[in-house]
Formats: structure tokens, C-alpha cells, sequence
């Protein structure tokens, strides 16, 4: 459903991203895992026509559906972004307009593209409730919310205009760790049930094996390897994998001094 | 985690193309500034950046003699204007000094100190900041006797509560920063916290603003002048002599004309400085490599 | 070495440390604080260094007093315990060289004449593992890593006794925090090393600490030997927190929490605290706050630590 091929990044003249090749399908989830400087948030952000923006300069090919989308027009792009592509942000501030209700941004969006205003509450109610949210919190603003339930909140917008992808970068990592758990389970529902592809990037490798099928593992703007996430994490090939692997701290280990 | 923004990428090579701006205001500056070294061996007739009298060439017209003409009583303009640059350089930052050694240090106390220290500086700062500099200036000159240094300490005393605002902002900021904490629990002293750690890290703000209000006090000192309430004559201050040739001006246009473009000359450049310094410390510049 | 008694920290409305006692003995020695936002980890940190107040309470550090030192008192106080934050970027002034910002430590306490000081500097580097004339850079010509050490560096140049670590990795990449933890652990064993992690990642915690406390909403849930509690949590929290780590699996961390409106640090729920979320709760625990008591070992405040205990 989505390829990218030979998507390269670079501000000014330094390259910052070079991907060969990456697809994702209905009802996948793909990881995107890497450290700092690994490229993967401004694959991510190249992908969802975003980078421009940013004093980037992008080439290669990004096919959603079979429509090229590099190279889009804003007017066009407007209209992939939002209905085809949502994307979710590691602060979900940086989703939610700070002087509307959440319930007004949702009517809004929802009628951008399309809807009628009796039908956008129905959907914004509806996808609310898949996240596990009272659509009652639709009256309230975003700092009202916390962390959890704004990023929530941001999910659910996503399921409200019926994106068929969703990328979402570091989504979990600014939440406490109980929290995450429960976004995870909320991602893990609508994956099964809406069969909603999904582009998930983070640092956190246990994050991403737990929720996505396939990894692929980023290194200096480059993909190293990818695969399904069981094979990666048993067999790893790349040398920078296994690095990654044994510096994951782990629980319950035997030489530590609490044991 | 990869920190993204809007960034302005700006070309690699060449200090002068990536600062236009910067590098032109330097230039126009620099030549103002060597006239103004230079007035005493390029002026035609230094005498007459004085007392000297020429009642026998009273406002005559441009010449290859008198490329400024001549004012009225007879004294050459261009060595006039040319001296003019000497006060108003000087006068700029003169200004710019005592207001920085006033309001910088107030402003770090009491951002970095908060609490009452604040409240107590920035009332004081409130009551300058309620008068509009302009009107402050003219009343404190008209108390002192009208001269050039009255009026420089009379636009400092207006100016030093803006740089204080600034640096307590900044300072504030700075304050909350954990490497400034770190210095409180090594238990470095209050004193060389603020000089050695609050003061490099929230003067940039205002070395800028600085840079930007050169042309601001420039102007102000002319309109000063321009009212009767700064320089005197004989003092070649260019306020002073465009309101001695205001009245002139329908006939000989000269007398006003180029002390006026001196200002305007000067002023810009300022602007442009202070332009590009603003650019040339933007965090969200990204150099292309 | 460290006693904290009964420290209680407030901020306006919020609470952010209620009661709250814990003891670190002379090094090496490691005890972790555990929680998650607004748990008061933090500010138990802050207020073991001075950069925070206490509200009622004490806190000492061989024997003396925190907040009654005075003079050559609280020299020796600012002497014997230490801080090293979280984030990379902000813990150095960016307008020092590094070598500086160390040789300024040295001098607040006077470790070592004028003459050794460029020597002790760069011991001291290279003791975490950088190079003696790293001395010489800006911190923007490090890496987040290598900030850190020198951050580390620094705390050590007084020749602390107690180290406050508060979340010393959480801003670093997976492979340089490894590192680093290792630089800690090394630490420890050359110099005897007493600190108190803190940090919400519970195996590294695990790594470095043989006793942990957790806490939730300012007070503490359990207590003990991190073995113990990380291996059979009694406390429900402690056992969701556990059960929310995200593994190196293909399954996902299963949530343990009830689904409730996340807490208001300026009004908690009454009762136990966490009662809104515990699967496990009763009436009793909505009306009465539980005690710190000793179960299985460790120190706990649930009412229901024997059912909880069994149902692991």
C-alpha cells in the first residue's frame, strides 16, 4: 500500500537520510527503530510531506495507493494528509490546537474533509470510544488532558478521518511506562480491528517488538536491517542490531548486584 | 531523539554572502567612522567646526571650494557635517554604555535573584519605562543645561531600564538552568555564578538589541539638538544644524540637506548592523555544508 | 550515610513528597527510587542536594543536618553529596570549556593546590573514561555521552560521599546509556561509591541498586531488596510497573491497571492513593490510607499485600 524507494534526505548538502526501499501494508505495522541521528523521524517526516518545510530537500519516490507523493502541490497534499495519512507526534501537544476544544478540532478536520456536521460528531464519538475514551472528554481543551489521554486523543483523530496510515514518531516515549502500556493496548485493538497500517518509530526496541510485525533498524540514515520481528530479535544479521540487542537493559538479570 | 524545526539555510561559503546585511551596514559604518577619524586632516577648514566666523561667504551654494556650502555665518558645512560624525559616534556609545553598566547588572540581580530584589528593581524600572524616552530626555535636558554631554546622560537615563528588562529575562531563564544548579550545590559562589555563568549566557539578547538601538539613539540626539535642548552652537552636532537650516531651506536647500543625509546615512547603517547581528545569532540558521 | 526521616516537600497545593523515610548505608552501596510522573523521585533528589526545601522533615548525610548546616558546616554538607542530572545538554555551561567547568569545582572546595590542578583534571577525565585533553573542549564539541561523563566528573572532583543520580540515562541513546552504566558501576567499586538512582527504568535500577523504593503519588509503596521486589512485586503498583516494561518479545507489556482518570497530585484520591487504579481494591482501601509494614521481607503499605503476594 505505501512504497518508498530511494528516499533521500538532505539539508544542504548533508544527507541525512537514505533509504532504499520500504513498504507497508494494510493492517501492518512497521518499526522503524534507531538512534539519534539514525534518520528515522525525518523518514518519517519525508514520507508525510513534512520535510520541505523544514529546509529539506527530498527525492526519490513515495507511493501511497500508486500516487506518487513527493512532489505534491500544498493543495494537493492537504488532501492526502489528514484523510490518507495522519501522523502522531511524541509531544501530543504538537497535534492538539491549544485554544480549541478537542471536540471543535475533531468537527473541523472531520468537515475539512467532507463530513456533515452531525456525521462528524458521530465518527468523532465513535473514535473516541475505540481509544477507550468517554467522548465526553471532546468538551475539553488539550491542557486539560494528560499526557496519556492527549496522545489518546490524537489516535483518535486519526481514526476519525479514516487515515490508512498512521505514522506515528516516538508516540509513547514522553508517557510514564504504565501509561505506554496502555496506549499500546489501545494501538494493539485498533491494528486487529480496523486493520489500521501503521509506521511506528522509536528508539525503544522492546517497545517495537512487542506491537510490530516487521523492523527495520536505522543506522546513519540508512535502513540495515529489516525483517519480521521475531527473526530480527533471535537472528539478528547486522552487527549494529546485535549492539543495539545487548545494550537493552534487561530485567532479571543473575550478576546484577540487586540480585 | 533528533531535534526538527524551520530552519533558514543560508550558502557555505563566504562570510559576506552569508551576512549581507551585516557586512553592508559594517562598510557604510566603517566609512563614517574613518571621516570621523580623519576630520581634523580631510575637513577643509577645521576652524570652522568652531567659533571661526566668514561673514563675507554666508550661506553660499555648493563650490568646488565648499562642496557642502556654508552655513550662516559663513562656516564651511562639510567640515562641520564631517565633525558632526565625531559627536554623534561618540555620543552613541557613550549612550550605550552607561546604559548597559546601569541595566545590565540590575537586570541580572534581579532575574537571577528573583523574589524581592526583583520587585524592588523592577518598580524602579516601571517608573523610567512609564515616560516616553523622547519626553524624559527633553525634561532632563531642559533641567541640566542644554550641551551634548547633558544630553548624553539624559537619553542613557532613558535607555538603561529597556536592557535591564532583557537581561532579566534572560537571566531568569539561565538561573533555572541545571548547570546553574549544578554550581549551587558544588557551592561556587553567588557572585562568580552570575559573572562567571548568568552574565555570558543572557548578554546576547542584548548585545543585539544594542546593535539595533545604535540608530534609535542617534536619532533621538538629533532631535534633541533639532529642539534647542542638546548641543549648542558652535558644537557641529547634526541635530543642531539641520535646526539651524530648517528655516532656509525653501532657498538654500544645502544648509539642511546634507547633515539631514548624514543622519540618514548613519541611522541606516546602524540598522543594518543591528539587522544582521539579529541574523547572524538566529539559533535557526543552518549552514549548508 | 544518608537518612532521610519523614520528609514531607510541598509546592502550593501539590504535595509532591508525603512522609517519606529511606536510608542509603556507607558505600559501595546503591539504593534506586523508582516511580513515574509525580511521584516525587525527583524532588526527594533536589531536596537531598539543597536545591529544594523541605516542608517538615530531615534529611542528613554522615550524620549532619541539611537544612540547620551552617557555614563550614554546609561546606562540608556541599562537600559530601553530589548531583548529576538528566539531561546532557543543559547540565554544562556551553560557554566553558569543559576542563573549566571541572577546575571550578576543584576550586569552590579547594581539593587541590594550584599547581595539580590541570592534573587532577585530568585524572578525573580520564576516570570516566574520556581523554585528559578533552579538557580543552566546548560541551557542543561532545557528544550527549561524553557530556555525561564529564557531568559525572565534575560531581566526583569534591570526592563526594553520596552521589544523587536522577535519571542519569533516560536522555541518551540505548547503546551510550550502556556505557555509562557501566562507567557508574566501575565507579562504584574504585571509590566505594554510596548513591541514589533515580530513574523510572526499572532494569537499570535493577542493575546498579540492591535496594529500591518505589513510589507513587509522594509516598512510598514498597521497600526492600530490588531482587525481591523486582522478582515477586507485593504492592500492585509495583506489580503493574512491572508488568508494563516493555520486553524484548513479541508480546506486548499487558496493562495491570484499572482504567481511571489519571490522578490530581493537587487532590489525591483518599484512601490508599492508588486505589483508583488497583485491581486489586476493596472498600477499605478508599477510606483508609495504608501504613508501611513489613511483608515477605520488604516493607509495603497495602492492605491487601497478603492476596497480592499470593496472586502472583
Amino acid at each position: 500500500m505505501l512504497e518508498v524507494r530511494n528516499l533521500g534526505v538532505w539539508f544542504g548538502e548533508r544527507q541525512v537520510v537514505a533509504v532504499d526501499a520500504l513498504d507497508l501494508d494494510r493492517g501492518q505495522m512497521l518499526g522503524i527503530v534507531g538512534e539519534t541521528g539514525s534518520g528515522k523521524s525525518m523518514t518519517a517526516y519525508a514520507i508525510a510531506g513534512l520535510a520541505p518545510g523544514m529546509g529539506a530537500r527530498v527525492e526519490g519516490s513515495v507511493k501511497l495507493e500508486g500516487r506518487e507523493l513527493l512532489g505534491l502541490s500544498d493543495h494537493e497534499l492537504r488532501d492526502v494528509r489528514g484523510r490518507q495519512i495522519a501522523m502522531i507526534f511524541q509531544a501530543p501537544i504538537s497535534s492538539l490546537n491549544p485554544v480549541f476544544r478537542v471536540g471543535d478540532m475533531f468537527l473541523r478536520a472531520l468537515r475539512l474533509h467532507g463530513a456533515s456536521k452531525p456525521r462528524a460528531r458521530e465518527r468523532a464519538a465513535a473514535a473516541m470510544r475505540s481509544v477507550a475514551l468517554s467522548p465526553d472528554l471532546l468538551r475539553r481543551y488539550p491542557h486539560q488532558l494528560s499526557g496519556g489521554q492527549a496522545q489518546r486523543v490524537a489516535i483518535a483523530l486519526a481514526v476519525a478521518l479514516r487515515a490508512e496510515v498512521l505514522i506515528a514518531d516516538e508516540p509513547t516515549s514522553a508517557l510514564d511506562v504504565t501509561v505506554q502500556a496502555e496506549i499500546l493496548e489501545v494501538l494493539q485493538k485498533l491494528r486487529s480491528e480496523e486493520s489500521l497500517a501503521a509506521l511506528f518509530i522509536s528508539h525503544d526496541l522492546a517497545v517495537v517488538s512487542g506491537i510490530c510485525d516487521t523492523v527495520a533498524i536505522m543506522h546513519d540514515g540508512k535502513i540495515v536491517e529489516r525483517g519480521p520481528v521475531g527473526r530480527t530479535l533471535r537472528h539478528p544479521e547486522h552487527p549494529y542490531t546485535r549492539e543495539l540487542l545487548a545494550a537493552v537493559p534487561r530485567l532479571n538479570r543473575p550478576e546484577a548486584p540487586g540480585a | 531523539m533528533t531535534a526538527v524545526g524551520i530552519g533558514r539555510v543560508v550558502p557555505r561559503r563566504g562570510f559576506a554572502r552569508r551576512n549581507p546585511t551585516l557586512v553592508a551596514g559594517v562598510v557604510l559604518l566603517g566609512l563614517i567612522v574613518l571621516v570621523a577619524l580623519m576630520a581634523p586632516w580631510l575637513a577643509p577648514d577645521p576652524a570652522d567646526a568652531g567659533t571661526a566666523t566668514h561673514p563675507f561667504r554666508v550661506l553660499a551654494g555648493p563650490s568646488s571650494a565648499h562642496p557642502f556650502g556654508t552655513d550662516l555665518v559663513g562656516r564651511d558645512l562639510l567640515t562641520r557635517v564631517m565633525y558632526g560624525a565625531r559627536i554623534s559616534l561618540r555620543l552613541v556609545v557613550e549612550v550605550l554604555v552607561i546604559a548597559g553598566l546601569v541595566g545590565i547588572p540590575l537586570g541580572l540581580a534581579a532575574g537571577y535573584f528573583g523574589g524581592h530584589v526583583d520587585q524592588v528593581i523592577m518598580r524602579i524600572t516601571d517608573v523610567f519605562l512609564a515616560f516616553p524616552a523622547l519626553l524624559l530626555s527633553l525634561a532632563i535636558a531642559f533641567v541640566l543645561t542644554p550641551s551634548v554631554t547633558n544630553m548624553t546622560i539624559a537619553i542613557a537615563v532613558t535607555w538603561w531600564p529597556w536592557y535591564t528588562r532583557l537581561v532579566r529575562g534572560e537571566a531568569a531563564s539561565v538561573a533555572t538552568r541545571p548547570y546553574i544548579e549544578s554550581c549551587r550545590t558544588l557551592g561556587v559562589s553567588p557572585i562568580r555564578i552570575l559573572l562567571r555563568h548568568v552574565l555570558p549566557n543572557s548578554i546576547t539578547p542584548v548585545l543585539v538589541q544594542m546593535s539595533m538601538d545604535a540608530g534609535g539613539i542617534l536619532l533621538t540626539a538629533a532631535s534633541i539638538s533639532f529642539l534647542g535642548l542638546g548641543a549648542q552652537d558652535p558644537t557641529p552636532e547634526w541635530g543642531l544644524i539641520v535646526s539651524q537650516g530648517a528655516q532656509y531651506f525653501s532657498t538654500q536647500w544645502w544648509f539642511v540637506t546634507f547633515a539631514g543625509l548624514a543622519i540618514l546615512f548613519t541611522a541606516i547603517a546602524f540598522n543594518l548592523i543591528g539587522d544582521g547581528v539579529r541574523e547572524l545569532l538566529d539559533p535557526r540558521r543552518v549552514i549548508s555544508r | 550515610m544518608l537518612e532521610v526521616r519523614d520528609l514531607v516537600v510541598r509546592y502550593g497545593p501539590v504535595v509532591a513528597v508525603d512522609g517519606v523515610s529511606l536510608s542509603v548505608p556507607e558505600g559501595p552501596a546503591g539504593l534506586g527510587l523508582v516511580g513515574e510522573s509525580g511521584s516525587g523521585k525527583t524532588t526527594i533528589g533536589r531536596t537531598v542536594v539543597r536545591l529544594t526545601a523541605p516542608t517538615a522533615g530531615e534529611v542528613t548525610v554522615g550524620g549532619v543536618d541539611a537544612f540547620r548546616a551552617r557555614r563550614a558546616a554546609l561546606k562540608a554538607y556541599r562537600k559530601s553529596v553530589q548531583i548529576v542530572f538528566q539531561d546532557p545538554d543543559s547540565t554544562l555551561d556551553p560557554r566553558m570549556r569543559v576542563g573549566a567547568a571541572i577546575t571550578e569545582a576543584l576550586r569552590a572546595h579547594a581539593i587541590v593546590d594550584r599547581a595539580h590542578l590541570a592534573i587532577r583534571v585530568g585524572e578525573l577525565l580520564t576516570s570516566v573514561g574520556l581523554q585528559a585533553d578533552h579538557a580543552d573542549r566546548f560541551p557542543h564539541q561532545l557528544s550527549g555521552g561524553q557530556r555525561q561523563r564529564v557531568a559525572i566528573a565534575r560531581a566526583l572532583a569534591v570526592e563526594p560521599r553520596l552521589l544523587v543520580l536522577d535519571e542519569p540515562t533516560s536522555a541518551l541513546d540505548v547503546t551510550v546509556q550502556a556505557r555509562v552504566l557501566q562507567l557508574i558501576s566501575r565507579l562504584r567499586e574504585e571509590r566505594s561509591l554510596a548513591y541514589l538512582l533515580i530513574s523510572h527504568n526499572l532494569a537499570i535500577v535493577e542493575q546498579l541498586c540492591e535496594q529500591v523504593a518505589v513510589l507513587y503519588l509522594g509516598k512510598v509503596v514498597e521497600h526492600g531488596r530490588t531482587t525481591k521486589v523486582m522478582t515477586r512485586p507485593v504492592h500492585p503498583y509495583t506489580r503493574a510497573l512491572r508488568a508494563a516494561v516493555p520486553e524484548l518479545s513479541e508480546t506486548l507489556p499487558r496493562p495491570q491497571t484499572r482504567r481511571a482518570d489519571p490522578p490530581d497530585p493537587a487532590e489525591p484520591p483518599p484512601g490508599c492513593r492508588f486505589h483508583p487504579r488497583c485491581p486489586l481494591a476493596i472498600d477499605r482501601c478508599r477510606r483508609e490510607e495504608p501504613v508501611l509494614r513489613e511483608v515477605d521481607g520488604r516493607l509495603t503499605a497495602c492492605h491487601r499485600a497478603e492476596d497480592s503476594l499470593a496472586a502472583e
